[in-house]
């Protein structure tokens, strides 16, 4: 479960000044699965950030199954999984299964353990053919499968994704929405496409900083088209 | 320019961006090889080894000797030739020029000395990197690291040195696709176009890989 109360998110401008990129949001989600819609640079991105902590609230408190994020950052993370838009920057490690194992590190097994349950998670989502392969040379989709694959790895309970099909052609994208429906964890998705919002079990609308609506992903969807739709026809 | 060479020079440039080539060297290959069976440790020391006789060593008939060693060494380790070959073709042209700076100087010794330094540690890394597996290398250099935990986390030095690795051939990639953005804009030949992106970029790209290790948890 994520609580948001009165959390919002404040940057230093260009001038020194206070710029607010997210007003303060109060909300519980408890739903398995939660889109978040909204234009670029609404903040969608701050509001999924503060689940895990890479973005700090400056006012306000965010929970993860009652931890708080600034004070149980660490403790947070181990169950928070955070999947990026360019895998490119979220893979670390030269090789494939090098990458996941990276994840698995921190989980205290044995080197002959941790290899195993790699090539396990790589075989499980398809990648196992690939394990010694560089990651420079994999294609985007596989990229982004594995970027998920190394975060799975670390069984998060909530996995919260930024927009991870917007690099994609529509056969990875299709891919990559499958493997994330069929997830037990909570998810959290920001997203463009409209069809994967429709399939969450609410949705967030977010513009300017604010969140301008929260329900039914179909009436989110309604509520967002009418928010892009042109003030005035084009001539 | 004829059609076949403006072909072959634009296939240059498509492997040049991709990285192909720089990705490639020095990856792990799986396999039962002498090299391949030895600890990780004998490797590591023995490439620390060789970096010493390297720097010790004088005169370009030692050089050769120990650049006969790191060749051996890359034989056994069985890196696939093409990718390998690919991949230090950058570095025989350095070589060479290294060497030709040497020659033009009036020292034909020194410039053998010179180049075939530079390729021995080269080939003796690759060599190492090829035949062990980066968990294992991780391993001793956490190894190695625990005396000093008081100062330097082994964990972190071992994923500096991993992070180190794996940015090598992504700066290529952000250099190529630089320098491919200012030619598409006609600035193909203005080194600002090339230099300050590249700068900016890259230090976006670290800032984004440290984003992802916090998202990780990795280093906490």
């Amino acid at each position: 479960m994520i609580e948001f109360e009165s959390a919002g998110v404040v940057v230093p401008g260009p001038g020194g000044e206070d710029v607010r990129i997210l007003e303060p949001v109060t909300c519980t989600l408890s739903e398995p699965r939660v889109s978040v819609i909204g234009p670029n640079g609404s903040g969608k991105s701050t509001l999924v950030r503060l689940i895990n902590g890479l973005a700090l609230p400056d006012r306000g408190v965010v929970r993860v199954n009652g931890l708080d994020t600034v004070t149980d950052g660490p403790a947070v993370r181990r169950q928070v999984g955070f999947v990026f838009t360019d895998p490119d920057a979220q893979l670390v490690m030269p090789t494939v299964v090098e990458d996941v194992l990276l994840s698995l590190r921190r989980l205290g097994l044995s080197a002959a353990d941790r290899r195993a349950r790699a090539l396990g998670l790589l075989a499980r989502y398809q990648l196992d053919h690939l394990a010694d392969v560089s990651v420079h040379a994999l294609s985007g989709g596989q990229k982004q499968l594995l970027a998920l694959a190394s975060v799975l790895a670390t069984e998060p309970r909530i996995l919260v994704c930024d927009e991870p099909t917007t690099l994609l052609d529509l056969r990875w994208r299709r891919n990559v929405d499958e493997l994330l429906d069929s997830l037990e964890q909570q998810t959290v998705i920001v997203t463009h496409d409209l069809d994967a919002a429709l399939r969450a079990d609410r949705t967030l609308v977010v513009d300017s900083a604010r969140v301008v609506f929260d329900g039914a992903p179909a009436e989110a969807v309604a509520f967002y088209r009418a928010l892009a739709a042109p003030a005035v026809e084009p001539r | 320019m004829s059609r076949d060479r403006a072909l072959s020079a634009a296939r240059r440039r498509w492997r040049r961006s991709t990285g192909v080539g720089m990705a490639s060297l020095g990856l792990y290959r799986p396999g039962t090889g002498p090299l391949h069976r030895l600890p990780a440790l004998v490797k590591v020391l023995g490439l620390a080894g060789l970096g010493v006789a390297v720097v010790v060593a004088s005169g370009p008939l030692a050089s050769l000797d120990l650049f006969g060693l790191a060749a051996l060494a890359l034989a056994l380790a069985r890196p696939p030739l093409r990718t390998t070959v690919r991949g230090l073709a950058p570095l025989v042209v350095l070589a060479v020029l290294a060497a030709g700076y040497q020659v033009w100087r009036g020292d034909p010794g020194r410039a053998i000395e010179v180049a075939t330094d530079l390729l021995t540690l080269v080939l003796a890394a690759t060599a190492v990197t090829v035949s062990t597996r980066m968990e294992d290398l991780l391993a001793v250099l956490v190894q190695a690291a625990r005396p000093l935990r008081r100062w330097l986390p082994a964990e972190a030095l071992a994923l500096a040195v991993a992070l180190m690795l794996r940015t090598v051939p992504a700066l290529g990639s952000v250099l190529a696709e630089t320098r491919d953005a200012a030619r598409a804009r006609g600035l193909g030949r203005d080194p600002r176009a090339l230099l300050i992106p590249a700068a900016i970029r890259t230090v976006a790209r670290a800032q984004a890989t440290g984003q992802a290790l916090a998202a990780r948890g990795i280093g906490e």
